[in-house]
């Protein structure tokens, strides 16, 4: 018995450290040129997928869209504790908006099979949008929760939920499946095990395995992929081909969202009168707020 | 193509049967928007008992009012909510939905534009209409969807071209709320509920609401502290000052984020817009999604140790210091000339 839990996780640029050549000419983002991260709020949706398996039992699929490099969130998740991971990566799923994102999540969430609960950080810190979650539920047809801030209790396939509303919060009840997004202080992620660390250190993805027989001729595709099955450090990969998806509806083109133009931020360099930090320098600035009925 | 519709469409956020702030401040901004499109305002309301609430919106100058009402949708639920905007969305094609970027709007927004496979923009901080030239294509009349993107670095302004419904949310307070001086004569056009099953998959148990009792964006000055403040004790002297002052105390994202103050004080983007007469900023380096949440304030003093820090761009005042040593010498100041 047990529930089968899905996790959608992202990597996302560290947006607190970003350089001027992060943005293409189109506006889209070189993400190659940034350090990249485990979104804050997915290692907490992981986290409580996790604590759900502790405590009723089942299975937990981490499941990511993103270039080749997303591998390393997926190897995180595993020495976290996913039971499974799945990468989705293709040069044409590239520049994809909420949109054409949750089409593809969609997709491949059904290819994975019978799922009860899908978790989801509530935003990513790259985009903040919040979007990619409800969208994903509404391709997949059931019901959704966000803004979860506890997972109450699972009992006869119905799932209690404790959610954040504008003032308050509000306790709802779903049957399964359902997709649930989290907030930050639903719970605090585990650090990594060691053991699992030592154990998964060495899974790769496709597009890993397809690198080293591009810098070691003497190794092939289908050996490689056969080795690291068999030794249970293959770490699943859907490309465009994996997927039954309607090629304009994925990627740049199958997004409406286009981005039309990017200013960077100039600042006007505004003219302002600079007081003292002393009681003198602040005397005659609170003087000066008083002259104009700011306060006094 | 068939012809492109016209008309503005602005979701009313009902909490306990009043209507949300934000609500008003869309519908202000959508006036103006249907305005240029030279076609009408449309409110679309769900509710119970919601019919004394309409007056209101005409105030806005609304054409018309799909309301919809049942004790059933008495309070938000996902699904019926969602299906009944989808299905009229879908339906009635209009050229843009606004939504408030509120936990009701963020939760029903995406799940309209999932099923009529429109575009949406989360949190914009301005809306303009405006004839677009994009990959050598002529569009008449697109909706600028703007906002500050990628840690503050870039402003970019998004299009939706190919697809006929154009979706946004707004952050409550970012549109200034504009009643006309007499309100409009607008028609209220009832549709029937038909329950369907998925409506009632989810259950309510419990709910817990009360108004806030914090509300920035009335408080004539705003003392704000940021990641500089270092501390969550350290806001107690910002506290001390507002308090002093008869303002309220508010953050940056970072401040929020360190756990220093709670989310509902947080200004900038993603938080509360605010327009006071005084905005003091501690220790704030004022990133551009801070800034658009405060800059339109009557007057800001900034105190930051970083004389290059952006926030001075912004103010009228700069203090360069820690504002750990200035605000203690500010109360005391303050308090010597009120003797």
């Amino acid at each position: 018995m047990g529930y089968r839990s899905i996790v959608l996780v992202k990597q996302v640029p560290d947006t607190a450290n970003i350089s001027g050549q992060v943005m293409r000419p189109d506006g889209t983002v070189n993400r190659a040129k940034l350090p990249a991260v485990f979104n804050p709020e997915d290692k907490v949706a992981l986290e409580l997928a996790l604590q759900t398996k502790d405590q009723y039992g089942g299975t937990v699929t981490a499941v990511t869209m993103g270039p080749p490099k997303a591998s390393d969130l997926l190897r995180e998740c595993l020495y976290m504790g996913a039971d499974e991971v799945l990468l989705i990566s293709d040069r044409k799923f590239a520049g994809a908006d909420t949109l054409a994102t949750s089409y593809v999540l969609a997709e491949a969430i059904n290819k994975l099979g019978k799922y009860d609960i899908i978790f989801a950080g509530r935003q990513a810190i790259d985009g903040d949008t919040a979007q990619v979650g409800p969208q994903t539920a509404e391709k997949l047809g059931v019901p959704q929760i966000t803004y979860a801030e506890k997972i109450v209790e699972i009992k006869k396939n119905k799932i209690t939920v404790r959610r954040r509303i504008d003032g308050g919060f509000e306790e709802l009840r779903s049957p399964l499946p359902v997709l649930i997004t989290v907030i930050k202080d639903a719970a605090f992620p585990r650090t990594f095990r060691a053991k699992r660390v030592m154990a998964y250190k060495n899974a790769r993805t496709l597009m890993e395995l397809e690198k080293m027989t591009e810098a070691n001729s003497l190794l092939y595709i289908d050996d490689l992929l056969q080795e690291y099955k068999s030794k249970n450090l293959y770490m699943p990969t859907f490309t465009v081909d994996d997927l039954d998806v309607d090629l304009t509806r994925i990627g740049l083109r199958g997004s409406p969202t286009k981005v039309h133009k990017v200013e960077s931020v100039v600042l006007a360099g505004s003219e302002h009168e600079q007081f003292e930090p002393t009681k003198e320098g602040l005397n005659e600035l609170i003087e000066k707020l008083m002259q104009d009925h700011i306060f006094g | 193509m068939s012809k492109i519709s016209n008309e503005v469409w602005v979701f009313i956020e009902q909490r306990e049967g009043k209507i949300a702030d934000v609500s008003f401040e869309l519908l202000s901004k959508g006036r103006k928007l249907a305005e240029q499109l030279k076609g009408p305002l449309k409110a679309i309301m769900i509710g119970h008992e919601m019919k004394a609430n309409c007056g209101s919106i005409f105030q806005y100058g609304t054409n018309e009012i799909l309301l919809i009402e049942h004790k059933k949708l008495q309070h938000y639920r996902t699904m019926p909510y969602s299906r009944i905007v989808s299905e009229l969305v879908a339906e009635r094609k209009p050229r843009i939905v606004l939504f408030g970027a509120t936990f009701i709007g963020r939760d029903l927004a995406p799940r309209v534009a999932s099923f009529t496979k429109s575009g949406l923009t989360a949190d914009c901080t301005d809306l303009q209409i405006e004839d677009v030239t994009y990959l050598k294509q002529d569009y008449p009349q697109l909706l600028l969807q703007i906002r500050p993107a990628f840690g503050g670095n870039i402003i970019a302004t998004i299009i939706t071209p190919d697809v006929p419904i154009q979706m946004a949310t707004v952050r409550e307070g970012v549109m200034e709320n504009h009643p006309l001086d007499k309100a409009v004569n607008g028609k209220i056009t009832e549709l029937p509920y038909t329950s369907e099953p998925v409506d009632d998959l989810i259950e309510i148990l419990d709910r817990h609401h009360e108004e806030s009792k914090i509300n920035l964006k009335s408080a004539p000055i705003i003392v704000a502290g940021g990641y500089g403040m270092q501390s969550k004790e350290n806001f107690d002297m910002l506290y001390e000052l507002a308090h002093l002052l008869g303002g309220e105390v508010a953050g940056s994202r970072a401040a929020v984020d360190a756990g220093f103050i709670p989310h509902e004080r947080q200004v900038g983007q993603t938080g509360v817009t605010v327009r006071p007469k005084l905005y003091i900023a501690c220790g704030i380096s004022g990133a551009i999604q801070h800034r658009a949440g405060m800059q339109e304030a009557n007057k800001i003093i900034a105190i930051n140790t970083d004389p290059e820090a952006p926030i001075f761009e912004v103010c009228h005042y700069g203090i360069v210091g820690d504002a750990m040593d200035v605000i203690p010498k500010f109360i005391d100041v303050y308090k010597h000339k009120l003797k």
